[in-house]
């Protein structure tokens, strides 16, 4: 394993936007490493360069400055084994929800085979949509939906799963339910995600891992390790070493000036 | 732990049994009248309709004024039925064929402009102009320009049905979410399908409301040509009647006119709703 090349690698990558208004740094020197099979939340405040991480790890656009390497290759442009969940389901309204699954396949190739079909439904069972395959989108609810797009991403089955904010358009009980399906799915089929998200307990729950972002320019500020084995429950997450360590995310997150015990702010 | 179906945000919706056995109570009459269809229009038409012969034959207003909707009628029997024939086909096929070259020219120009900044910092400003020119007055230099057989009036017809066609087609076309665009890209698939497969039926509503509108357009396009220059049409035929103080078969022709546009207009909604149902907004399908 130690062998193995990391499954994400950034060094010293700042990016910088040009806007109307000059040269704006969204990340300025950003370093870290996912290992192969690890599940990675990033955190961080809203507008800190969560989403700018994503998409140059997907390679949607290039660094200004530093190298990314993804399964030790520098990212030159998208790759068919990183798989995209984004904040909204993201799906095409007048294609049933088999169709919107096999797209990756019908965008690339141009038409879609029985074999692919039979791998969606088989996808769609696992999400728990068996039955929905001939739905329009429209008539799924936004936690159905968000599966599609789950569904979607894990169709070309990557070794790369990229969720951006995925469950935070989605109502408090459905996003706990979400979260624990993710966890299943990613058990089953382990594959190295990097979730970014703004919940600590969402960050808490599901990864191996944490990564804090400061406030823009966005930087890495911490790298803890969450204090849980798997499989988690609800029980698990009660224990006062999980509590304990929620509170020093906060700390992390809310500026030093105000260390409020105020409950994290979705 | 098995899949477990999403239960938590799909209330369940009430069945029609359900509601069947609950008890009967209508609405208000004003909600049922509002919720019959074509009643209240079809209604308000005979009214307006009775109002104008009453009054016009109570005034004595003269026809070349105003003609009751009974001397319009008659006005229908003036010229034979091959006559009419020729007159709407005339109109149809240049509103037709203007209106197909106004498509077939506006969306390459839209896919251009929604790809490249570039290309609508060159063109849009073009566009602009000539959608302000007013057609009217070129009209007359087209037709000494082009001849006198159904070229000009296509010409004409485009100039006036294409402008709301390109607006509609690119505003449609930069609709698309831009997290689908990134999906696009995200497998790297051939550029042409993103518009294949994401952008332009996502645009389709936006396409078919200026589908809509240029398909009135066209028509208004075809009868201004024919004021212009023409030997048949139903604009040509309005004018030739009026210039001879033939009213009622000039408000006939306009009649046709009307219904002409008003079926044109019914074809591209049924198209729309046939064939692309979830591209209207929900609660008119
Ligand atoms: N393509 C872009 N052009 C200009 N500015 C951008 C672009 N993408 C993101 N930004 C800016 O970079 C900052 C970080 O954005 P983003 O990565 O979306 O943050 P987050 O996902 O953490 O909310 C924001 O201030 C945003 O306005
Ligand atoms: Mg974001």
């Amino acid at each position: 394993m130690t062998l193995a090349p990391p499954a994400i690698s950034f060094q010293d990558v700042a990016q910088v936007f040009a806007t109307k208004s000059g040269p704006l740094t969204a990340l300025g020197g950003v370093n870290l490493e996912v290992a192969q099979h690890e599940f990675v939340a990033v955190l961080g405040p809203s507008g800190c360069g969560k989403s700018t991480l994503l998409r140059l790890t997907s390679g949607l656009m290039m660094p200004s400055a530093g190298q990314i390497t993804v399964l030790g290759l520098p990212v030159t442009r998208p790759r068919e084994d990183v798989g995209i969940v984004f904040q909204q389901p993201t799906l095409l309204p007048w294609a049933s929800v088999e169709e919107n699954v096999v797209f990756p396949v019908k965008h690339t190739k141009g038409r879609v085979g029985p074999a692919h079909r039979d791998r969606a439904r088989e996808i769609l069972e696992t999400v728990g949509l068996g039955g929905f395959g001939k739905r329009l989108p429209g008539e799924l609810s936004g936690g159905m939906q968000q599966r599609v797009g789950i569904a979607r991403a894990l169709f070309l089955n990557p070794d790369l799963l990229m969720m951006d904010e995925p469950f935070s358009a989605l109502d408090a009980l459905t996003r706990d339910e979400m979260g624990y399906e993710l966890l299943r799915l990613w058990q089953a089929s382990p594959k190295t995600v990097m979730f970014i998200t703004h919940s600590i307990p969402e960050a808490v729950l599901l990864a191996d891992r944490v990564l804090v972002m400061s406030e823009r320019p966005g930087r890495v500020i911490a790298d803890l390790k969450v204090p849980l084995g798997r499989p988690r429950s609800e029980e698990s997450l009660r224990a006062p070493e999980v509590q304990e360590f929620a509170a020093h995310l906060r700390s992390l997150l809310i500026k030093p000036a105000k260390p409020s015990p105020k409950p994290e702010a979705a | 732990m098995t899949a477990i179906p999403d239960t938590s945000d799909t209330a369940p919706a009430p069945s029609k049994a359900a509601q069947a056995g609950a008890p009967q109570i209508k609405p208000p009459l004003r909600e049922r009248l509002i919720e019959t269809p074509a009643l209240l229009p079809g209604l308000t038409f005979l009214l307006v309709l009775i109002l104008w012969e009453t009054l016009t034959r109570a005034f004595q207003v003269p026809t070349y004024v105003l003609p009751p909707p009974s001397r319009i009628v008659e006005g229908f029997g003036a010229v034979s039925f091959a006559r009419w024939a020729e007159h709407v086909w005339s109109t149809f096929r240049v509103a037709m064929l203007g209106y197909v070259v106004a498509i077939a020219v506006s969306l390459p120009i839209a896919i251009g402009l929604a790809k490249s900044r570039f290309l609508t910092r060159c063109l849009y400003p073009l566009l602009v102009v000539i959608q302000s020119v007013p057609v009217v007055a070129v009209a007359p230099i087209i037709i000494v320009v082009l001849g006198t057989d159904d070229a000009p009036r296509v010409v004409i017809t485009f100039m006036i049905s294409f402008f709301p066609l390109v607006v509609s087609m690119t505003t449609g076309l930069m609709a698309t979410p831009p997290e689908l665009i990134e999906l696009s890209r995200s497998l790297n698939a051939p550029a042409y399908r993103e518009f294949t497969q994401i952008r332009i039926p996502y645009a389709l509503p936006y396409i078919f409301s200026g589908l809509k509108i240029s398909i009135t357009l066209s028509v208004i396009g075809a009868v201004v040509a024919e004021f212009v220059a023409a030997d048949a049409g139903l604009g040509y035929f309005i004018q030739f009647s009026t210039s001879m103080f033939k009213l009622p078969q000039a408000w006939a022709g306009l009649f046709l006119l009307v219904a002409l546009s008003l079926l044109l207009f019914q074809i591209v909604t049924q198209i729309q709703k046939r064939l692309f149902p979830w591209s209207l907004p929900k609660e008119t399908r």
